[in-house]
């Protein structure tokens, strides 16, 4: 019979004669005596943290999470919105994939190795590339560690690392904190209509720059033409070429390998996570050359001592635990339980299903940009490229305002520039899209 | 398990995950079905097909792919898959799991339908107006980790324990190259610490100076003073150290190191064992982080997504990452705060794309809100008290002491990863192995505040059961385990990361 916790840790299991009969073992009189805390260090505060019952605690979360507006968001920009099989949701809250940690004890982790080993793969026919990690944090931190593995791997005296300069600034601030501890410097390069400015970016690369990096949607929702160019560039400068992609695009999009990409990064939570606040899972693949630089865990196959297949965390000498200050990364804990959804969505659509997903974002992006270049005071989109999912729309009035007016009628968009809106159809349906081309209409003008 | 029951007949709990029919294990989704769908049917530029069947695709040959080949099931077998692979798993709610410094405790059931609440799920870059929501949990979570913490300012942003280490380094080398001091290109760092201190200093950019252990376990002053200098831009400590040993001497610690200009980290995976105790702020300490997903418990999931707040004392607040959230110091129309977004003045920028792990956040909020000063604090009391009392009833040599929330037993003459794999046939799950390396065979042993005296008294069975095992029984280990023991050298030698690979 346990005790009442009306003080105490509810999840704390000692009843009064638990603590007496341990602490009897332990030779002491009470259990701040085990506190080896000297007297003038010691917290004798309160931190006036009121404690609730649980239903209390869900009431107070749903009350201050009530305040936020209910809105159809036509968001995208690196964060969206698809939505999540309730499949995933209830397989991936199972409680051995949600309470089990790290699988440094293999023969009682087979499962979740297996499931991450299904992961990279996916990521291995996605990029081509032969060599993914089990999860960086993001597509921002992905970023900043394919700079850090350029700059290992490439023996030239070069310094340059190349952004375009149409890159989301988080990216490129997060990048940079990632470059302080080294020599290299950020530079950008220029975009032309939403693309790689082909030529002003062949005048800027020299065997000066360890790194390249080009996106592919662009954060303008546009997809690169130009990415065989962009990879021969890089080979000949012996460049390490990176490319910043999703799960959804490379669906359908030219394969990484097929254009010369050393290194993919970008985020993979496109699948298996709803909006979260950009909560992410950051994609890694690169070449097999670099397999003993690459940040991150890694899940191998191998065999059991009844030679059985079996699966193990592997080429841990990499990893901060081991090779401490010479690890190629100080990432321990990762994304594993994203990545593990990642999977399950993915497994869920099937090849069939990533490529239609892909393909009907491309057609409803094309067909409300259509609709909205209609309206008067409107056009869209304004970079005459194909897009994925999103695309920057010109609006005469002041970008800002109409946003505001948008908000009122139920619709968050990103403002991008002084006229300049962007909007993105990635999980929002037929029908609110409708809805929203109407609302543009009412405000736009 | 009781003591008297003997190795080998342990519990079945994995033997109904061991294998399914032919003896094969849960075949990979590849080997179910794999199907190559053509990309084909490019329009061209210019093209239409926006009324097309979905045949073609809508974007020229160019651009896109030629085939992807990969699995196709239904939702049935895939809701069997993944049920299979569960489980051959062993997690916190499978039974105890006294991994050292990773604190595996059971993480309430209620914080995951708070995350899932349609309110938290909002994009990062809506306007501060319609997300107050959002942005007042984001302020509670900082107000409330400051206050546990002793700091005066925390960042919510680092997705990680480790990343909040890379965050303080980047601050700390913020302060000092706005004081002129940016000539200090060393961080010492503890042989005990965790393996990311020194990984996430180098990261940073510094010399790391590693700091022997004294005697007793504990930080050897006089090495210390000879490992500062000029040259020291901050010491990284965690206390309790990873030996569970409290740095006693932590005042003369900060005072040697504030002497010589240098700041004072603090490593938080520990800090489930001072909780109302001791506040690294008031110990001395400059800056530190929070790993929310170990003391606040949110499940660690296969191992992550965790999050790694960074609290700092005033003098470094300018310093942290953009952006923060603050009161606006007006109010709605209902009479609520209103929040938001501000960049400190001498921001180091993002360390993240977006706001880091939010849903952690979410969970370690109301995981705080739950339990309040008596339970946080009997949390701690509860974690010190079971480490204590495990530690007296394994047979193994525990050198050292008295301990916090871990102890680091010696297996001697065993070698403790097969002392581990032998713990698998106990049903339990081992502690960390071979580490720290000041103790010879270590098995680093935190059951946290969780398990109740039973549970400590099977894992100390277990613990000396094994204890009393040969050589051959251990290097047998494991025998009752989904896969027996694994051969991680031919792993390593000859990587096969894909299931491309496997068929090659």
């Amino acid at each position: 019979m346990h005790g009442s916790h009306a003080t105490g840790s509810p999840y704390a299991p000692h009843t009064e004669e638990d603590r007496t009969a341990m602490l009897e073992a332990v030779g002491a009189d009470t259990v701040e005596d085990l506190f080896d805390i000297p007297a003038d260090v010691r917290f004798e505060g309160s931190f006036d943290i009121d404690a609730r019952t649980e239903r209390e605690t869900r009431r107070l979360v749903r009350s201050v999470l009530g305040r936020n507006d209910d809105l159809t968001e036509l968001l995208g920009r690196g964060h969206y919105g698809y939505y999540v099989p309730s499949l995933v949701d209830h397989l991936a809250d199972r409680s051995e994939f949600l309470t089990s940690y790290t699988q440094y004890q293999p023969e009682i982790s087979q499962g979740f190795l297996q499931a991450l080993f299904e992961y990279q793969s996916l990521l291995v026919e996605l990029t081509g590339l032969a060599v993914a990690n089990c999860s960086m944090y993001d597509a921002a931190t992905a970023l900043g560690e394919a700079a850090t593995l350029a700059d290992r791997v490439r023996d030239t005296t070069g310094h340059r690392v190349l952004v375009p300069e149409r890159l989301r600034e988080e990216r490129r601030s997060t990048l940079e904190n990632y470059v302080a501890g080294t020599d290299l410097a950020v530079e950008t390069y220029p975009v032309d209509d939403g693309n790689v400015d082909l030529g002003a970016l062949e005048a800027s690369v020299d065997e000066e720059v360890v790194m390249l990096y080009a996106e592919n949607p662009t954060v303008r929702g546009t997809i690169e033409e130009h990415l065989e160019a962009v990879g021969d560039l890089a080979a000949a400068n012996d460049t390490l070429f990176v490319l910043g992609s999703d799960p959804i695009a490379l669906s359908v999009l030219q394969r990484p390998v097929d254009v010369g990409a050393d290194v993919v990064v970008g985020d993979a939570s496109v699948l298996g996570l709803p909006t979260s606040y950009g909560m992410g899972l950051g994609l890694f693949a690169t070449r097999e050359d670099y397999l003993r630089q690459v940040p991150g865990r890694l899940v191998g196959a191998s065999e059991d001592a009844t030679d059985r297949r079996a699966f193990t965390l592997t080429l841990q000498t990499r990893e901060q635990h081991i090779r401490r200050e010479r690890a190629t990364s100080n990432i321990c804990t990762n994304q594993a339980w994203v990545a593990l959804r990642t999977a399950m969505h993915a497994a869920v659509l099937g090849p069939s299903g990533m490529v239609d997903l892909a393909e009907r974002d491309v057609r409803r992006a094309r067909d409300l940009a259509a609709r909205l270049d209609d309206i008067v005071g409107v056009k869209a989109p304004v970079h005459d490229r194909h897009h994925l999912r999103e695309f920057v729309a010109r609006v005469d009035q002041p970008a800002t305002a109409v946003a505001e007016d948008l908000e009122r009628r139920g619709f968050a968009v990103h403002v991008v520039g002084d006229h300049e809106i962007q909007v993105c159809v990635a999980g929002v349906s037929d029908d609110r899209i409708d809805r929203f081309a109407e609302a543009v209409e009412e405000v736009a003008r | 398990m009781s003591d008297d029951r003997p190795a080998g007949e342990a519990n079945s709990r994995y033997d109904q995950a061991r294998y399914i029919e032919n003896g094969e294990y849960e075949p990979l989704l590849s080997e179910k079905d794999l199907t190559r769908v053509e990309i084909d049917g490019g329009v061209g530029d210019g093209g239409d097909e926006s009324d097309g069947d979905g045949d073609d695709s809508p974007l020229p040959d160019d651009l896109t792919r030629d085939t992807l080949e990969l699995p196709e099931l239904s939702e049935p077998e895939l809701a069997r898959h993944y049920t299979r692979l569960s489980q051959m798993i062993y997690g916190i709610d499978s039974g105890p799991y006294p991994l050292g410094s990773c604190t595996m405790k059971y993480n309430p059931k209620f914080t995951e339908d708070v995350a899932a609440l349609p309110s938290a799920a909002v994009h990062p870059d809506r306007s501060e107006g319609s997300v107050q929501g959002t942005l007042e949990l984001l302020y509670r979570l900082q107000d409330y980790l400051g206050r546990i913490g002793g700091m005066d300012a925390v960042t919510l942003q680092p997705p990680a324990g480790a990343a909040g280490e890379f965050v303080g380094i980047r601050v700390a080398a913020a302060y000092h190259e706005h004081n002129g001091e940016g000539h200090r290109d060393e961080v010492i760092v503890p042989e005990s610490a965790h393996g990311t201190n020194f990984a996430s200093a180098a990261l940073g950019g510094y010399d790391v100076v590693s700091l022997p252990s004294d005697d007793e376990g504990r930080v050897d002053l006089e090495a210390l003073e000879a490992a500062l200098s000029e040259d020291t831009a901050a010491l990284m400590l965690t206390n309790p150290n990873t030996l569970g040993l409290f740095e006693r001497d932590i005042e003369e610690i900060a005072e040697m190191v504030h002497d010589v200009g240098g700041l004072l980290y603090y490593d938080g995976a520990n800090l489930n064992a001072l909780l109302g105790r001791a506040r690294p702020g008031d110990m001395g300490f400059d800056v530190m982080h929070y790993n929310v997903h170990k003391t606040f418990a949110t499940p660690h999931g296969g191992g992550g997504p965790g999050a790694g707040p960074v609290g700092v004392v005033d003098d470094l607040a300018p310093f942290l990452p953009a952006p923060r959230v603050r009161e606006r110091g007006e109010e709605s129309t209902s009479g609520d705060s209103i929040y938001e977004r501000f960049e400190p003045e001498h921001t180091i920028g993002k360390v993240h794309g977006f706001d880091g792990n939010w849903l952690v956040l979410v969970k370690a909020f109301a995981y705080i809100a739950r339990l309040g000063d008596e339970g946080l604090s009997d949390a701690s009391a509860s974690a010190v008290l079971n480490a204590n009392y495990l530690a007296e009833q394994v047979e193994y040599d525990v050198p050292y002491g008295p301990f916090h929330h871990e102890f680091v037993a010696s297996a001697g003459e065993q070698d403790a990863a097969d002392v581990a794999k032998r713990m698998l046939d106990y049903g339990v799950h081992p502690p960390t192995t071979k580490w720290p390396e000041i103790v010879p065979e270590a098995l680093m042993t935190e059951p946290t505040e969780v398990e109740s005296k039973d549970t400590l008294d099977r894992l100390a069975a277990a613990f000396n059961a094994v204890a009393g095992e040969d050589d051959v029984a251990l290097e047998d280990a494991p025998e009752r385990t989904t896969a027996r023991r694994i051969d991680q050298t031919s792993a390593a030698r000859t990587p096969r990361l894909s299931w491309q690979a496997l068929s090659e």
